[in-house]
């Protein structure tokens, strides 16, 4: 057990490379001409990396039984925690506004959305392993819907758009992964893909005659095709009124996405100042600890969100290929673990969890060049967060355990 | 779900490709960004923490002919403060308030400043005394964009005395700025105001070099140095003149407090300008670094004008010392000789038409040639003489010896004469109607009155065509090219005659004959101009030039309310007297 259990080393040392350079990173981005509070956040990184350990020892001991069984109190739990937050939540960093902090006596002790990132993971996971045969109507679709559907919204109603798409990536993840046809998985993305592109009557037409084409050729049941057809309508016709009901800032957000520098001086300029670290970079960057853009505070949340700014800074363009290389491995390693997983609902639990990894790597990484919206969520292992680390190596714990009963020999597998 | 392992490794493909393509996404994106757009965005970066802060290049100093300074620099201070907006900007002055003191339009002048050029540190006091930049060197970390600067600060050892020719220095205003003349110059810089230094400014102000400051997020300043290498000021060249200092000091003497008027001193052959003076005169070094209100109110209310220039601003009625004008436009065109005698001989006035015309002398001078005349500066005389030339041909005449045109003084204030323009038919219908003038307006002009009003400066340049060969020089200050341009051309014999003729007004026999100097023969005219604001107070002229046979200086002085112009020649006399004795006189050969 503990031989096979230590087996998947090159997982563990591929987050383990990335924990500590992430040390590194906070310690760089608390070193600042005008000392801050962040100068000493490292030491705290570094705590919460030894805790996280604990926790992946911890959960790589668990067997994957106990999780299954685990799955609907710990699900159920977290919705509870999440009520809980929206009540009596606070906010930090990019997002004060927000309701998505328990604090207590001042201290906050975490996110509840990232243990919720785990446990509707399990819960996917759960429902989509005991059916033999992949959905294959929008109708069988409704279980996993509704476990994400009840988080999201909560989550949403914080609001946190940022965790919000990551749980949207996670159940395309998972249904792709269960097997779930991709016409299908389109049919169930149109509505969204429909308000998004509302905002132009020639491209949403365009998608729309593309939707039509695709349902005829896809047979779904006639109800379910009608279905997809209005809510696709409805979409791209209510879009344009649900934009006048966003937050301001919402939709500042989207607008500065659009055009950076439609608002050099208030929400584009981190992205301006971010791409400006990046671009200044080079090929070898400025130096550790030396980025101009950090050290004169211009770059915003050095330490947490635009961390990979600073990567960008510092280690230049071979610093982020090296960067995004160990995350790249990280990966591939992930779902040959999911391959390799010797029953569906290891499979589907390794699979949801790197999927999780994959969206906030490139929502994060993204967002420093404005590829995506800003929408503030951490990178794994790299940004200054105690919660955030603890869930990543929980989530390292649950991957080394499933590698561990998987088929084959893990030490033997090449990633 | 479907659990078949060959299912499971198309998916997991699927997913792998899905990740290498993101992975070779984000690798180009990063690429871009960081290879291929690396020079723009190392700018904006370099842009965004380093702040220029300007290091002033000291200006040309300025000699007169000996070698001796008349406009240096000092070192100085200046406080300047680097902030990201107005409101921080007048936080920050209002954190110095504590430690020095600022008037509310001193700090509303900063954020003025601030408004022209946000990305330049705002100059909050341009010339700051050493105490109160000891006292801000010591709270320097209580004030985070504050910056002291090191700036050659312009001084004029002599002050007042050299005022009228040199101008001053101050802030580059927002018109200047605009207009071409200023391309390059950036706000908050000084420039030459008026005078030698505003004429040759593009000569004197040199190169500003930049000073690179850290700043961060906040505009604070984090490194004063050593962010980048500096680039260094370029100091100007000097700029040599033709001013004799200790010529220019004695002319400031003999006009001492109560004297209002101006004077000029020329080389006639080079029209290197020796001493030109304007009194009352104003403290130049006062202006530096901001004009204080007091002193500028002081200086505006003032009734005799010290910041009019007497010399190059100022017309007058040119009075007697303009007949030598009407005489040489006689001479030329053959009308006269210096022997003719007038039909009529003075008895103290003229009948002309319906109007008799005064001498100035009620007694007479009798039946005198034109020589005569001109020592005795007979109205009579010259009214004939007028009326003989006759009005189209006496302005053609006064065209050509350019009265109605600037000298081309290097000094930019100068104020071109007033004089009629020819065809004077046009000139004189449009200025008073057809026939409400008549030829008689021709006795007028002849003794120096009427249509014509005349600065000091171009009086003096008159001169010197009459100390030389007719040809006119242009009165420069600065040393250079010499340009003379002929006026008329007479005979030898005629130049020597009216030279003599000038000597004598000089003399016993004279109008100035108070004005002689022992053992040098003094050459001149008088003049008397009607002052049209107060009839009883006449100002005073005299044009002329010494010695009489070789002119080795030619001295212009108008007395504003001088009374009789012997009073004007009395100065001359002691200018002149003071640059001949002051040097050997070389022998030179007049023809040549």
């Amino acid at each position: 057990m503990q031989r096979r259990m230590l087996a998947d080393y090159p997982l563990v040392l591929l987050a383990l490379t990335l924990s500590v350079f992430g040390v590194l990173m906070v310690y760089s981005a608390g070193q600042t001409d005008v000392p801050t509070p962040v100068v000493n956040v490292y030491r705290s990184q570094i705590v919460w990396l030894g805790l996280g350990l604990l926790a992946a020892l911890v959960a790589a001991n668990a067997s994957v039984r106990l999780l299954e069984w685990l799955s609907w109190p710990a699900y159920l739990f977290s919705i509870a925690l999440l009520l809980f937050t929206l009540v009596f939540g606070s906010g930090a960093g990019t997002a004060a506004g927000a309701r998505s902090w328990i604090t207590v006596a001042g201290h906050r002790l975490g996110q509840p959305s990232e243990l919720a990132k785990i446990t509707v993971v399990l819960m996917l996971a759960r429902v989509l392993a005991t059916r033999r045969e992949a959905p294959r109507s929008l109708f069988e679709l409704w279980k996993p819907a509704l476990v994400v559907a009840v988080p999201w919204v909560l989550i949403m109603a914080q609001p946190d758009l940022g965790t919000g798409i990551v749980f949207i990536g996670i159940l395309f993840a998972m249904l792709f992964w269960a097997g779930v046809s991709w016409p299908l998985l389109v049919l169930v993305a149109s509505p969204a893909v429909s308000l998004i592109l509302a905002f132009s009557t020639q491209i949403w037409g365009a998608w729309f005659i593309a939707l039509v084409m695709l349902v005829i050729w896809y047979r779904p049941y006639l109800v379910e095709g009608i279905v997809v057809i209005i809510s696709n309508v409805v979409m791209g016709v209510v879009a344009p009124v649900l934009w006048t009901r966003l937050a301001p800032y919402q939709q500042q957000r989207l607008l500065v996405f659009l055009d950076p520098s439609s608002d050099p001086r208030a929400s584009g300029y981190h992205v301006i100042q971010s791409r400006v670290a990046i671009g200044s970079g080079g090929w070898l960057g400025k130096g550790f600890t030396l980025g101009t853009q950090k050290r004169l505070a211009f770059l915003p949340e050095r330490h947490t969100d635009f961390i990979f700014a600073v990567v960008g800074e510092e280690l230049g363009f071979i610093g982020v290929s090296l960067a995004l290389t160990l995350f790249l491995v990280l990966f591939l390693r992930a779902v040959r673990i999911a391959q390799r997983a010797n029953e569906p609902f290891s499979s589907l639990v390794a699979f949801g969890l790197a999927a999780s990894w994959f969206v906030h790597v490139g929502e994060n990484v993204g967002m420093t060049l404005s590829l995506v919206p800003v929408t503030g969520i951490p990178l794994p292992f790299i940004s200054y967060g105690g919660s955030f680390m603890l869930a990543c190596w929980l989530v390292v714990g649950i991957l080394v355990r499933i590698s561990s009963v998987g088929r084959g020999r893990a030490d033997m597998i090449s990633i | 779900m479907s659990f078949h392992p060959n299912d499971v490794a198309r998916r997991a493909r699927t997913a792998s490709m899905l990740l290498i393509g993101v992975f070779l996404f984000l690798l180009v994106a990063f690429f871009k960004t960081q290879v291929v757009q690396n020079a723009q965005y190392s700018l904006q970066s370099e842009e965004n923490r380093l702040r220029e802060v300007p290091l002033p290049a000291p200006r040309g100093i300025i000699y007169d002919r000996a070698g001796e300074i008349l406009a240096e620099n000092l070192p100085g201070y200046s406080v300047l403060v680097l902030s990201p907006s107005a409101d921080s900007l007048r936080a920050a002055l209002r954190g110095l308030s504590g430690t020095i003191t600022l008037a509310p339009d001193q700090i509303e002048a900063a954020v003025r400043r601030f408004r022209r050029a946000p990305n330049r540190p705002t100059v909050v006091l341009a010339d700051a005394p050493f105490d109160v930049v000891s006292v801000l060197e010591e709270h320097r970390l209580d004030h985070p964009g504050l910056i002291i600067q090191a700036e050659p600060k312009r001084f004029y050892p002599d002050g007042a005395a050299v005022a009228a020719f040199m101008g001053y220095t101050g802030e580059i205003t927002e018109a200047e700025l605009s207009s071409r003349a200023y391309k390059g110059y950036k706000s908050g810089q000084q420039v030459g105001k008026g005078g030698l230094e505003r004429e040759y400014e593009g000569q004197l102000h040199g190169r500003e070099g930049t000073r690179f400051v850290e700043v961060d997020a906040r505009g604070r300043v984090v490194r004063e140095a050593g962010a980048r290498q500096d680039l260094l000021p370029e100091s100007a060249p000097p700029l040599y003149t033709n001013i004799d200092l200790a010529l220019q000091r004695y002319v400031v003497e003999l006009f001492g407090d109560s004297l209002i008027g101006g004077a000029i001193a020329l080389e006639p052959r080079t029209g290197a300008v020796l001493a030109l003076h304007s009194a009352p005169s104003y403290d130049p070094n006062r202006f530096i670094g901001g004009i204080p209100a007091d002193y500028w109110r002081q200086l505006t209310t003032d009734p005799r004008r010290p910041l009019y220039n007497k010399v190059t601003q100022g017309i007058y009625p040119p009075g007697s010392t303009w007949k030598l004008a009407t005489a040489v436009a006689a001479l030329q065109s053959g009308l006269a000789t210096l022997d003719d005698h007038m039909p009529t001989p003075c008895k103290g006035g003229y009948q002309y038409g319906n109007r008799f015309f005064k001498c100035w002398d009620r007694r007479g001078h009798g039946d005198i040639s034109l020589a005569r005349a001109i020592e005795v500066s007979c109205d009579v005389y010259f009214y004939q003489l007028g009326l003989r030339v006759g009005l189209e041909r006496l302005v053609g005449a006064g065209l050509q010896f350019g009265f109605r045109d600037k000298t081309g003084i290097d000094l930019p204030e100068e104020r071109a004469p007033s004089f009629p323009y020819a065809p004077v038919k046009d000139y004189y219908d449009r200025k008073y109607g057809p026939r409400n003038w008549n030829a008689s307006f021709v006795l007028s002009l002849a003794i120096g009155q009427g249509e014509n009003a005349q600065t000091v400066v171009s009086m003096a340049r008159f001169y010197t065509a009459l100390a030389t060969d007719g040809a006119m020089a242009r009165p420069a200050i600065a040393q250079g090219k010499m340009e003379r341009t002929e006026a008329f051309r007479l005979s030898a014999e005629q130049m020597s005659g009216l030279r003599k003729a000038l000597a004598n007004v000089v003399s016993e026999r004279g109008t100035a004959s108070a004005s002689q100097i022992q053992g040098l023969v003094l050459a001149g005219k008088t003049g008397t101009a009607q002052n049209t604001q107060d009839p009883t107070r006449d100002h005073s002229w005299f044009v002329g030039f010494a010695p009489a046979d070789d002119p080795k200086i030619v001295v212009a002085v108008l007395l504003e309310f001088g009374g009789h112009g012997s009073r004007a020649a009395r100065i001359a006399s002691k200018i002149i007297e003071r640059y001949l004795r002051a040097r050997p006189i070389q022998l030179i050969n007049t023809d040549g």
